[in-house]
């Protein structure tokens, strides 16, 4: 277990630059989630972004992704399928030219078998802003983060509906770029309805951190983002979209979907 | 393991120590231990298959406990635990489906809803075992991603819990997964090695030379090593040959645990190949990565075609039908007799073959 040492003070990322920015605007962020390695991925990103996402995450696929619904699962087990590693994908990264931030969302064992600082290294290098590795609990997060900070990439925090405020509060000193509220007790994958818990978790985050609050996991339609928004900074989609990548929907389904999201959420 | 899943671990954590020194909760365990899992279970010397194989052989049998198996010990363990914190449903995974059976038993003795994961290759070949746990009240849901193995029965069931987690107990039913759970596993299955170690004592006098068992996960080694840790005893933990975990594997990050990890050079988590679902598992315990580590317990592998003939073996020279996991641990004792030669060896026999005679059977048509 490692007691986190007092966050280092560090310059703001440019994920969280970008994420505030939007809000001083009065506006709501935008995260879309995409797995990278997935047949045609970077046209979809770039479609995305087209449509509006303020910042991408770029999923690397696992082999067992324990946070991830049946929807994810399958873009992961298509990726690898068709070839995708680490590496693979981060190189793939260096191409996209996107002018948004770029967050890479992937499972510990994989950065722990790349090594912690040649991952962090080379996350930097390829224009990677931050990372988000759901596995990876605060407590055991130290030596990850200390790689992360001295590379200058911002690693986003979970933070649970069963942490308590205390950890909680630990959860949000920790995050860098934003804090990842978890909408719901359970997997990633859609919802016909929005979990009470979303606005609870971001109305518990919000009460205890200045950093932006997005939530993520069940955030499946327009509406229920608009929902969101009304107390997040914030909302980050995955299965949505990705669905539409299974789905044979390419660059433009992507695309429109995106932009059915971005204009509810400027529409509050 | 998932920010969601931190604080029920440590509640788990804190509810395991309390209840442990608990007399009340010790005495209600020792007593569903005696009066319905049928302990202490017997330790049978074996004089054909000592004469067959030119060691002293002795069988820890833990196949004799209600419902087949050593999965029993821990079920009662924590199904006792996860009433006393209030929670009203246990979600386990299976391989065998042995565990699965267990946690389905305990849930009915006790009252308690039981969704038990299995992965669908498993399924097909433990068809018997998923009806029981029907039988038993518990629902059995399909693990179709992966392998369709105990890894993703495990993924599954994790799946589960990060859902259900205010009303479920995840029943993890081997040394593995997040703390406490490799700690409290083995606690729970350290009465097979302390009675087993008192029974050799007051029956052949000393320690015995060898303590063999298999391992997947690795909780009947673990919790009969751990009645000889202490001792001389030479431990031995005997893997499939297709999943090695501690033979073949590197370190890494898998099920909330840092251990031995079948993986390939990125990280990716491979599929364990072996006859017998119970240990087709490229991960283990990481209380078996350490003795490994400091050299306290050695871990060899045997190949499916070992099992297959040890399996027959002791049905034949003992009147014992094995299971295929425990049939490992014969196994390696059969092809290593030559080192073994005029030494005691105690095996511990997890689980009985019933669950495996129509696999056999195709096998060996």
């Amino acid at each position: 277990m490692n007691e986190s040492a007092p966050p280092r003070r560090l310059a703001v990322g440019q994920l969280e630059r970008v994420l505030r920015a939007r809000r001083d605007r009065g506006g709501h962020s935008l995260v879309i989630y995409l797995t990278g390695g997935f047949p045609g991925w970077q046209d979809m990103v770039r479609a995305a972004v087209a449509a509006g996402a303020d910042a991408v995450e770029v999923g690397i696929p696992f082999s067992d992704p324990v946070m991830d619904g049946p929807v994810i699962q399958e873009a992961s087990e298509v990726a690898l399928r068709a070839g995708a590693t680490p590496p693979g994908v981060l190189a793939e990264i260096a191409n996209l030219d996107i002018g948004v931030p770029v967050a890479v969302m992937t499972y510990y064992n994989l950065v722990f078998r790349f090594g912690l600082e040649r991952f962090a290294s080379t996350a930097a290098e390829v224009g990677v802003s931050a990372a988000i590795l759901p596995d990876l609990p605060l407590d055991e997060a130290g030596p990850w983060c200390d790689e992360a900070d001295a590379a200058g990439i911002e690693t986003v925090m979970l933070a649970a509906p069963t942490g308590s405020d205390e950890r909680l509060g630990r959860v949000c000193d920790r995050s860098r770029g934003f804090v990842y509220g978890v909408g719901l007790l359970g997997v990633t994958g859609e919802r016909t309805s929005l979990a009470a818990s979303a606005t609870e978790i971001a109305t518990r985050l919000k009460r205890i951190t200045d950093r932006p609050v997005l939530v993520g996991v069940g955030v499946s339609t327009p509406e229920q983002a608009v929902q969101t928004c009304r107390v997040a900074d914030g909302v980050v989609v995955g299965s949505a979209v990705v669905r539409r990548m299974v789905e044979g929907a390419g660059p433009e389904g992507v695309g429109d979907l995106v932009g059915e999201f971005r204009r509810a959420i400027d529409a509050i | 393991m998932p920010e969601t899943l931190v604080p029920a671990c440590e509640e788990l954590e804190a509810a395991f120590i309390e209840a442990w020194a608990d007399p009340s909760y010790r005495a209600r365990l020792d007593g569903l231990l005696a009066d319905y899992a049928g302990r202490p279970s017997p330790l049978t010397r074996c004089d054909r298959l000592s004469a067959e194989l030119g060691c002293r052989i002795w069988l820890k049998r833990e196949d004799l406990n209600h419902t087949g198996s050593h999965k029993i010990n821990n079920v009662l363990g924590q199904a006792l635990l996860a009433q006393r914190m209030g929670k009203a449903r246990l979600v386990a995974e299976t391989g065998a489906g042995q565990h699965g059976v267990a946690t389905a038993t305990a849930a009915a003795l006790l009252g308690l809803e039981c969704c038990v994961y299995m992965g669908e290759v498993d399924m097909a070949r433990q068809e018997l075992n998923v009806f029981r746990m029907r039988l038993l009240g518990a629902e059995v849901r399909p693990a179709s991603s992966g392998s369709r193995t105990l890894k993703d029965a495990v993924n599954e069931a994790m799946r589960d819990w990060v859902a259900t987690v205010e009303r479920s107990h995840y029943c993890l039913g081997s040394v593995m997964g997040p703390h406490p759970y490799p700690w409290m596993v083995r606690e729970f299955h350290r009465v097979i090695g302390d009675e087993a170690r008192e029974q050799f004592a007051a029956r052949v006098a000393g320690t015995p030379d060898v303590v063999v068992a298999c391992v997947g996960g690795g909780s009947n080694a673990a919790g009969i090593f751990a009645g000889f840790a202490e001792t001389p005893a030479r431990l031995v933990g005997v893997e499939p040959a297709g999943g090695a975990a501690v033979g073949r594997g590197v370190p890494g990050v898998v099920h909330g645990m840092v251990s031995y990890l079948m993986q390939d050079e990125f990280g990716q988590v491979e599929e364990a190949q072996s006859i017998s679902a119970g240990l087709d598992y490229p991960g283990v315990g990481p209380e078996h990565a350490h003795l490994a580590d400091i050299g306290r317990a050695e871990y060899a592998p045997v190949t499916d075609d070992e099992v297959v003939d040890a399996f027959q073996l002791l049905s034949r020279t003992e009147g014992i039908i094995p299971a295929l996991e425990s049939a490992h641990a014969i196994a390696w004792v059969s092809r290593e007799r030559a080192q073994l030669a005029g030494l005691s060896v105690v095996i511990n026999l997890s689980g009985r073959g019933d669950k495996d005679v129509a696999q056999m059977m195709e096998i060996l048509r």
